[in-house]
């Protein structure tokens, strides 16, 4: 179906059944109860797993696929937002023209920071885009200010211009006239569904993006970047350029960060240049390791996976720890509160990074690869593989008899 | 001219601690060939060195007073330092006001060792991984070291002043023949330079003219060979990568009285050093030393009210801008070794 293998069809249905259901699927506790605060299934949270899952599905194609180490993605998230504002000011809170001129100018924007870039490679190629991310977060505080408005953000004033906008048209973004932060409401039994219109928006885009990048991988393209990373100077003897192949790597990813950028200001009107700065890039880097670089479902893992510890696990303080371990004795509750004390609450970064540098030690291929190897020692599959080779491989035989 | 010579002036200490972090990254690029995005890291433990050292000397004990009296006429509580009770008055003062250049002797000993440690215990296992391997474990080894100092001194700047002898400043157009108040310069700015001057030199020297030093280069060059004569090359390295990280220290003390260490100062620096580091070229001590001081100066020049309203905001990018030009002209960097780095 739709140009894909069964096995990845039945892959994308599934993908699409928990994006579709994640309203349901994170609301696991009932309302009030002990366990509610691990709930993920409000609006903002959720539009967040789409949209930043959509930047993590871009930058992966640039990072999984050809093993070019991007330091500066961060730029094109914010092409895209000042995008999206530009548009509401110019012409109405419709999102469809802004989302389209996002994906252009990021497009265009990585088209120019990669020709220059990509003519180095390795660490020279991060530092390279690391400046040029820089550089642009610097210009939009100070002199771009008549398009950035500094410090301030971007934001939509009542004396904008707003050429299409009517008496009838909604003040707050929107899609043809269904409003994102719209949300309706179901309650069965204790437990709360709320089904945001701007977190579908996200997610059919979500889906769409990550059809995209299927393809992609299992192209001619997507083997063509992976040999690039294999063996570059292989590739040169072949007779093979593999810098447009680089090249187009890189504007994709960068659309794909300029989209995810429109889409956080189509979901609050705001454009900051704080969402330049190189540690948004070094987020994003984050997630796509995290989650496994090179996999499909990786990046959207690890984006899902740190946005959820970032809202949940930040807003865990000692008084939720005593209440967790009140069953101990005193002396003992105390002493394990104050053990856990630096890593929940504001300290959530610490585990953050101590988690991400196990992963790049013990599990260079992220969560994707550990699931795999439980997976596999559950089911016993690797003793099965290493059977097989003995059988299809004959042991080799003296030349000589 | 007495404008130059003051841009000049100014480039100088922010290129100091740009040529000192450089080198120390360069030390450790060119011994062991690893990235380290943890280096700003290290530079910002060595300012937490200072505010620990100043906290060492203020510690105090409370006694109450009989002879002055609060506002509600309860005997006054006052704050003694140890040291002002052990040593008296004027010396116990003095010392609490020396405690960033006494922190120099706390910091050496602790850098080297957190180097040490860190070579041993992690770096280690990832010379053998790529280089993209390497950055990311640094680099989250960075967040680490980040957290665990905003959860021990909190997320607000320090103040850590430097001692009262250097609070004023130098009037440097006097001494070569311009008037009054042209060309000032404040005494720790001053300070700061001749410190990192020393120290860089020092450096140079250890590897010039000691058997350690020619090891070290000898491996630097050939680190194989090194070994099949019969040298424990990777103890030596190690020891380069306390040296580095205690150079990195060391920029980190001495500059808590410029700027009031925070957490994420050393993610800031990083990134221009890594630029610095780019254009001197990899692996080049030489030039890591000359581009730091050379991208200072420039940073200083561009921030100039006469070149910024020639060029807008141009003082925001002029040390990306220099990178990418050399970068993309000249792929070795300015002093770069033929052959290393340069695809």
């Amino acid at each position: 179906m739709l140009g894909l293998s069964k096995k990845d069809t039945s892959f994308l249905i599934a993908v699409i059944f928990l994006t579709l259901a994640t309203p349901i699927l994170l609301q696991p506790f009932p309302e009030g109860s002990a366990l509610a605060q691990f709930n993920a299934g409000y609006p903002d949270l959720m539009q967040r797993f789409a949209i930043y899952g959509i930047f993590a599905i871009g930058f992966n194609i640039l990072f999984g696929l050809t093993g070019y180490l991007s330091f500066g993605h961060a730029a094109f998230l914010g092409v895209g937002s000042y995008s999206v504002v530009w548009m509401y000011k110019l012409l109405s809170y419709n999102v469809v023209p802004g989302l389209i001129l996002a994906i252009i100018m990021s497009g265009l924007f990585a088209l120019l920071i990669g020709y220059i870039s990509l003519r180095r490679s390795g660490i020279y190629f991060s530092i390279l885009t690391l400046a040029f991310a820089q550089m642009s977060f610097n210009l939009a505080y100070s002199v771009l200010t008549p398009l950035t408005n500094g410090e301030t953000g971007l934001q939509v004033y009542t004396d904008d211009p707003q050429v299409l906008m009517d008496a009838a048209s909604p003040s707050s973004p929107h899609f043809f006239g269904i409003v994102m932060n719209e949300s309706s409401k179901i309650d069965v039994g204790g437990w709360l569904f709320t089904f945001n219109n701007g977190y579908y928006f996200c997610a059919i885009i979500a889906i769409v993006v990550f059809y995209l990048s299927m393809r992609i991988f299992r192209s001619p393209f997507g083997i063509m970047l992976r040999a690039i990373k294999t063996n570059q100077t292989r590739m040169n003897y072949t007779g093979l350029n593999p810098r447009p192949y680089t090249l187009a790597a890189f504007v994709i990813s960068g659309m794909y960060a300029g989209l995810a950028g429109g889409l956080l200001a189509s979901m609050d009107p705001l454009a900051g240049a704080e969402r330049m700065q190189w540690t948004a890039s070094g987020e994003v880097v984050l997630m796509t390791i995290l989650g496994g670089a090179g996999t499909l479902m990786g990046p959207i893992l690890g984006a899902g996976f740190i946005k959820y510890f970032e809202n949940i696990f930040s807003k865990i303080n000692d008084t939720v720890l005593h209440g967790w371990f009140s069953a101990l004795p005193d002396g003992l509750e105390d002493a394990i509160v104050f053990l856990f004390h630096p890593f929940i609450g504001k300290g959530w970064h610490l585990t953050l990074g101590l988690l991400f540098m196990l992963v790049v030690i013990f599990l260079p291929g992220g969560l994707i690869e550990g699931g795999t190897r439980i997976w596999n020692s559950v089911t016993g599959r690797n003793r099965k593989k290493k059977q097989d080779q003995g059988d299809h491989h004959p042991k080799p035989a003296a030349h000589v008899n | 001219m007495d404008a130059i010579i003051l841009q000049i002036l100014n480039g100088l200490d922010k290129g100091s601690a740009y040529a000192l972090i450089a080198l120390g990254l360069t030390l450790i690029f060119g011994t062991l060939g690893v990235v380290n995005f943890a280096h700003g890291a290290l530079f910002m433990l060595g300012s937490f060195c200072a505010v620990t050292m100043q906290r060492i000397l203020t510690l105090s004990y409370t006694i109450e007073d009989p002879t002055q009296k609060d506002f509600l006429g309860n005997p006054l509580k006052v704050d003694t330092p140890y040291l002002v009770s052990w040593f008296g008055e004027s010396t116990g003062q003095a010392l609490i006001e020396w405690s960033v250049p006494l922190a120099i002797l706390f910091a050496i000993p602790v850098m080297l060792l957190v180097g040490y440690v860190m070579e041993r215990g992690l770096i280690k296992h990832f010379y053998k991984r790529p280089h993209a391997d390497q950055i990311l474990v640094t680099f989250g080894l960075a967040i680490v070291i980040q957290e665990i100092i905003k959860y021990f001194y909190g997320a607000n700047p320090i103040p850590t002043p430097a001692p009262d002898m250097f609070k004023g400043s130098l009037d440097f157009g006097v001494l070569i023949g311009y008037a009054q108040n042209t060309i000032i310069y404040p005494y720790w700015r001053l300070v700061y330079f001749l410190f990192s001057a020393v120290i860089i030199s020092a450096v140079f020297a250890f590897l010039r003219f000691t058997t350690f030093g020619m090891v070290v280069r000898a491996g630097m060059a050939d680190r194989e060979t090194v070994g099949l004569l019969g040298i424990n090359i990777d103890k030596r390295f190690t020891i380069m990568f306390g040296i580095a990280a205690a150079v990195a220290g060391l920029a980190g003390v001495m500059y808590a009285p410029i700027n009031s260490p925070n957490y994420h100062m050393g993610m800031d620096f990083l990134v221009l050093s890594f630029v610095v580091v780019v254009v001197g070229g990899m692996g080049s001590l030489p030039g890591a030393v000359l581009a730091g001081f050379l991208l200072g100066i420039l940073e200083s020049f561009a921030s100039m009210n006469e070149v910024k309203s020639l060029i807008p905001g141009i003082d925001q990018i002029i040390i990306y801008l220099v990178a990418i030009i050399i970068l993309l002209t000249r792929p070795r960097g300015l002093m770069g070794r033929r052959g290393v780095m340069e695809e």
